[in-house]
């Protein structure tokens, strides 16, 4: 058991170098962008002046290094500072947009998951046939359009052809749970239509893989039915792959909703990241920056201890 | 003319309201204009109540409610136009007119302006609006650190001081006929001081018609009638008025189309003739003082030489751009920034396309086997590219070389906008002349975005600005729209209108163009059919 | 006929007929993209005749005109050499990045090995469209830019699995063997290594390739992609969106030369998956 608690330690240990090393890129490409918040905000109408009292309020005017360990040693405090542009403190702005983009991601993952897994090991057992190549060419054409125009299709046939959903995911506070669902019942189904095919595809490839191994063979011979054999006995060593490319386009539900948030109004961390980028607003595009990295290193993260964990070797030593 | 163009022509505030009568009654449809009631309150009075929905084009995360640093449509309505009010208004049919200021007036020199405010009116906050609001508020824009793009159009305010507590005077360095209008932009919203001189900016807090319920940068606003509104029942006939950024346009058509919002601000041009045939669906199209405008640095060879400003003048097809950039939504330019919504607007010969000219004036230039480079992004204009496609066009046939570069939309304004020599731009335009000329081509300002200097221009403006006498006034202002159509570094070859989609369950009396969404005050003008 | 030869075409005639309409699919758009002048009935950015023409409503616009008159079938077929060839180019450029890194670690190891990973670790931690963004944001967006910054964020990608796969090859015998006869690093890599992981980069590459449209178009709709009056196909498609909310049906031509192209270009790669597995046991 202790060499599984030292991987996981080394793991760990790894994961926050590297969140370490980020802060420091993230910060360096934020001061590098060109132009600042003082130009953006004003926009046409800025002048010399103008542009120079602003500058001048914010502070932006010390050394960077600096200002680089005043922010990291603010953030672990858990203090993202405030925004320039609505002077808002930051953990405030996007605490609800973190909510947001998990509870959609959450709610696309508990369509995408079930079916992806289900059409990947029927694919599997039906190896060949007619149904695995349907599956497959419409999981193939899924992907490759561009989210958004998946999503207008959606919206054309389910809001604009037919009102069963609607077109714009509108929240405020009075929104109840199962409200929240049905709004956001197409942009979810959008992006479980974005990430279901790379997971079935990747099910059925690591079923198949393992269906040739000396011990499924063994099984087969003994004469258990084919369905029993997959899930009983391929499904578990299989299960390290799978995780993994869950634990992948997970991630993505959560990094890669900027699009689906834009086309559906949606107020996640995305579209406050791209509005910040725009405006030059540095302490939040930091802020939401360093949220989407901890993200992707968490998943890769637990992607990597479950995988170790759901490794029967592993959690068997002899 | 048919009764709908008439409908239409009253409703963009082309014709007033007695020659639209006028109109209906010659053509027999008398009758109709009485019974279809819908933007013609005189005929059925406004009804009371009613939530409304408009989905924005605009808003960002980063919005505030300070007005110093308003820059977005959503947050001029918002704060300006709903939550707020400024001493004196635009009038839906152009006039300038009373708000918190009941009455104005000018010492004969036009240096001094007393204006004597309204009394009792409430801020939603309870707090009786007087003088040091005023005060503050202007101040709030002026001073050494201020942050605000109104601090130019104050800048010739000398001393600022109450005389009693609804009675405001300010003197001004020079003259200026024009500084009660001044005192309509979006800017100047009246906010709650705390009787030292400082605004409350940020909590929303103002005079206007609704007060506000919930605000989330970017993404809503939510807004419910102020009991006490100073008004009263003229104006703020609904309940609530709700806000929502949808800055995708197919996100917004597709809202408008399933009945999820109420009115929708920037119709997509492109499908704004399939949006129209929805039934339910009315779009509505306003012409105000917005221009595009495509300024060459007059400093800069070839342009410094009239003739090569003449001859692009010339080799522009605006027509064909009218058509297919704005879809006929707008009106051609003639060269200066002045719109017909303007008052002292000066009916000069339209400049047409005409290769042969354009030619004549491109030898005189020697603009032969010369490449001019026209940078272009959509961040001036939507369809500032396929406009400068177009014009790349027009000019080949007049033998002219323009190539078109395009600049990334990301920093525009501060990196190709008056940096390079010859660019793609547009103006929200000035509600008055001064203005409008102050800002963009008197010599030497800031924002002079074409370096043009010329000396007879520079002095008629100084003279207009402080002439009481309105003919006189329009004389001058009509030779310098000459001076710039003939002389000015910019192209101006398009007015582009508002054009925005409402539900038919929606009704309105003129609509006011000097801002767009009715002078950014649909929220008190409009009511629910 | 020579060895070779002889050798694809019994390897094709084994080809599931999938794989054949992929291969058929891919040659035609290579073909169109690289003729495309020859092709097209009109010139990329020329303005023909009045905008929006819906098709069938003029015979000589198939497809009908866009929003500023200009031909859509046109526009298309260069779409397909701008978005084409960018992807391409791209992709190549991924490949060589990280496939060269990725088996140089593999040989190499030690610290050279060390370095190069947790350069890749972190440059994965962050997500790729969040980090093209942000950079294509300071360093502008022209093509080169682009296709630079992708292929960059890409290789990582590429990187890993290209150590993998090479570091099985390494601990073999033969490498072992070569290595002892003094052979140099290159003739390692070429004659040992290469041969050895083709198959599994071939399939990466299919996948990686269509990865890079899907890319730019999320990039063009977010502003930074291709610029106009440049034809591609993901910015069409964002162009004309509004005109689905009508149901009208110009926008699908676009998606659907994406769409066709992925799966065909899947189908491949399925095929080359199969056979290499195949192969192995």
């Amino acid at each position: 058991m202790s060499a599984i608690l030292t991987m996981i330690g080394q793991r760990l240990a790894l994961g926050l170098l590297t969140l370490w090393v980020v802060t420091m890129i993230i910060f360096l490409a934020v001061e590098l962008l060109p132009g600042d918040f003082a130009q953006a905000l004003l926009g046409q109408s800025a002048t010399d002046e103008t542009v120079n009292a602003i500058r001048q309020n914010l502070g932006l005017d010390k050394p960077a290094v600096e200002r680089y360990f005043i922010w990291l040693g603010d953030v672990l405090q858990g203090d993202f500072g405030r925004s320039l542009a609505s002077e808002r403190q930051i953990s405030e702005l996007v605490g609800p947009r973190v909510y947001n983009t998990l509870f959609l991601a959450a709610y696309a993952a508990c369509i995408a998951v079930p079916i992806a897994l289900t059409l990947g090991i029927l694919a599997a057992l039906y190896r060949n046939s007619a149904y695995d190549r349907g599956v497959n060419v419409g999981a193939l054409a899924a992907i490759s359009s561009p989210e958004f125009f998946a999503a207008y299709i959606l919206v054309y046939f389910f809001a604009v052809q037919n009102a069963w959903f609607p077109s714009i995911a509108r929240l405020n506070e009075t929104t109840t749970f199962t409200d929240r669902l049905y709004m956001l019942f197409l942009p979810a189904v959008t992006l479980t239509l974005v990430t279901m095919a790379h997971m079935m595809r990747m099910t059925r490839a690591a079923i198949i893989n393992l269906m040739a191994s000396p011990y499924i063979e063994m099984a087969r011979l003994k004469g258990i039915p084919r369905g029993r054999i997959i899930v009983r006995h391929a499904l578990p060593n299989a299960l390290s792959p799978i995780i993994n490319v869950v634990a992948i386009n997970l991630a993505y539900l959560i990094v890669g909703v900027v699009v689906v948030e834009v086309v559906f109004a949606y107020p996640g961390l995305g579209q406050l990241f791209v509005d910040s980028v725009v405006k030059r607003d540095m302490p939040v595009v930091q802020a939401s920056a360093l949220v989407f990295a901890v993200t992707y290193i968490l998943m890769n993260l637990s992607a990597d201890i479950l995988s170790i964990l759901s490794n029967p070797r592993l959690l068997h030593p002899r | 003319m048919t009764f709908k163009e008439l409908q239409r022509l009253y409703a963009t505030k082309r014709i007033n309201r007695r020659d639209f009568l006028a109109g209906a009654a010659a053509i027999g449809a008398l009758g109709a204009a009485s019974t279809v009631g819908l933007p013609f309150p005189a005929m059925a009075a406004p009804s009371k109540g009613g939530h409304m929905r408009i989905g924005m084009g605009t808003g960002s995360t980063s919005d505030t409610l300070d007005p110093a640093t308003f820059d977005t449509t959503f947050n001029q309505v918002l704060g300006y136009g709903t939550l707020r009010n400024s001493l004196t208004e635009v009038t839906p049919d152009g006039q300038l007119g009373p708000e918190l200021a009941e009455s104005w007036e000018a010492s004969p020199d036009a240096k001094v302006w007393t204006f004597k405010l309204r009394e009792g009116v409430e801020f939603h906050s309870g707090k009786t609006m007087t003088a040091a609001d005023v005060i503050a508020s202007i101040n709030h824009h002026r001073g050494e650190n201020s942050q605000s793009a109104a601090k130019p159009l104050l800048a010739a305010i000398e001393d600022i001081k109450a005389d009693g507590d609804y009675t405001v005077v300010v003197t001004l360095s020079a003259g200026n006929a024009d500084f009660p209008f001044y005192m309509t932009d979006y800017h100047l919203a009246i906010l709650p001081s705390d009787g030292e001189g400082n605004v409350d900016a940020t909590s929303g807090d103002g005079t206007g018609p609704y007060k506000l319920e919930a605000f989330e940068p970017g993404v809503s606003a939510m807004t419910s009638r102020f009991e006490n509104y100073f008004k009263g029942d003229d104006r703020q006939h609904l309940d609530s008025f709700e806000m929502l950024v949808l800055t995708d346009t197919a996100a917004r058509t597709n809202a408008m189309t399933t009945g999820e919002i109420d009115y929708m601000e920037r119709a997509d041009l492109k499908t704004v003739h399939l949006l129209k045939n929805r039934p339910g669906v009315e779009v509505l199209e306003v012409t105000g003082t917005q221009h595009y405008t495509m300024p060459m640095l007059t400093d800069v060879d070839p342009f410094s030489s009239n003739d090569t400003r003449l001859a692009l003048k010339y080799a522009i097809d605006r027509e064909d751009l009218l058509a297919k950039v704005l879809r006929g939504y707008g009106a051609v330019g003639n060269d200066h920034p002045i719109a017909t919504a303007n008052r002292y607007h000066a009916d000069i010969e339209q400049r047409a396309y005409d290769p042969d000219k354009a030619k004549f004036h491109a030898k005189k230039a020697g603009l032969e086997n010369v490449e001019i480079n026209l940078s272009a992004a959509d961040a001036a204009f939507a369809g500032a590219v396929d406009a400068a496609v177009l014009f790349k066009e027009h000019a080949a046939a007049a033998g002219i070389n323009v190539n078109v570069v395009r600049e990334p939309n990301d920093g525009y304004w501060s990196d190709v906008w008056m940096k390079k020599p010859f660019c793609m731009c547009y103006w929200g335009g000035r509600p008055t002349e001064d203005q409008m000329f102050t800002t963009a081509y008197a010599e030497g300002v800031p924002w002079n975005d074409t370096n043009w200097s010329n000396e007879r221009f520079n002095n008629l403006l100084t003279e207009a600005r402080a002439l009481l006498d309105e003919a006189r006034r329009a004389e001058i202002y009509a030779e310098m729209q000459q001076i710039v159509r003939d002389d000015g570094g910019t192209i101006v070859p398009l007015f582009a209108s508002y054009v925005d989609a409402h539900t038919d369950g929606l009704a309105h009396d003129t609509v006011g163009a000097n801002y767009a969404l009715d002078g950014f005050k649909i929220a008190e003008r409009w009511w629910k059919a | 006929m020579s060895k070779a030869t002889q050798n694809t075409w019994k390897l094709l005639r084994t080809a599931p007929p999938t794989a054949w309409f992929g291969l058929i699919m891919v040659s035609i758009y290579i073909v169109v993209a690289l003729l495309a002048p020859i092709f097209a009935p009109y010139g990329e950015t020329e303005v023909v005749d009045v905008a929006g023409l819906s098709i069938g409503d003029n015979p000589s616009f198939l497809l009908g005109t866009d929003h500023i008159g200009r031909d859509v079938l046109s526009r298309i077929i260069y779409g397909a050499r701008n978005t084409v060839g960018l992807a391409f180019i791209t992709t190549v450029l991924t490949f060589a990045i990280g496939a060269v890194m990725g088996l140089l670690a593999a040989v190499l190891g030690g610290w050279f090995d060390q370095i190069l990973s947790r350069i890749v670790d972190v440059l994965m931690s962050i997500p790729p469209l969040i980090f093209a963004l942000l950079i294509l944001t300071i360093i502008g967006t022209s093509v080169i830019n682009m296709i630079l910054v992708i292929a960059i964020l890409d290789s990582t990608r590429v990187f890993r699995l290209a150590r993998a796969v090479g570091m099985n090859i390494v601990v073999m015998d033969y490498v072992e063997v070569a290595r002892l006869r003094g052979e140099g690093l290159w003739w390692i890599i070429r004659h040992e290594v290469l041969p050895n992981i083709s198959a599994p980069l071939a399939a990466e590459f299919g996948l990686r390739f269509c990865f890079v449209f899907l890319f730019v178009a999320s990039l063009s709709f977010l502003g930074l992609g291709l610029q106009p009056p440049t034809a591609d196909w993901g910015s069409m498609v964002r162009e004309m969106a509004t005109l689905i909310t009508f149901g009208l049906p110009t926008p699908l031509f676009p998606a659907a030369a994406v769409a066709l192209l992925t799966v065909s270009v899947n189908f491949v790669v399925d095929w080359f998956l199969h056979k290499t597995s195949g192969l192995k046991s």
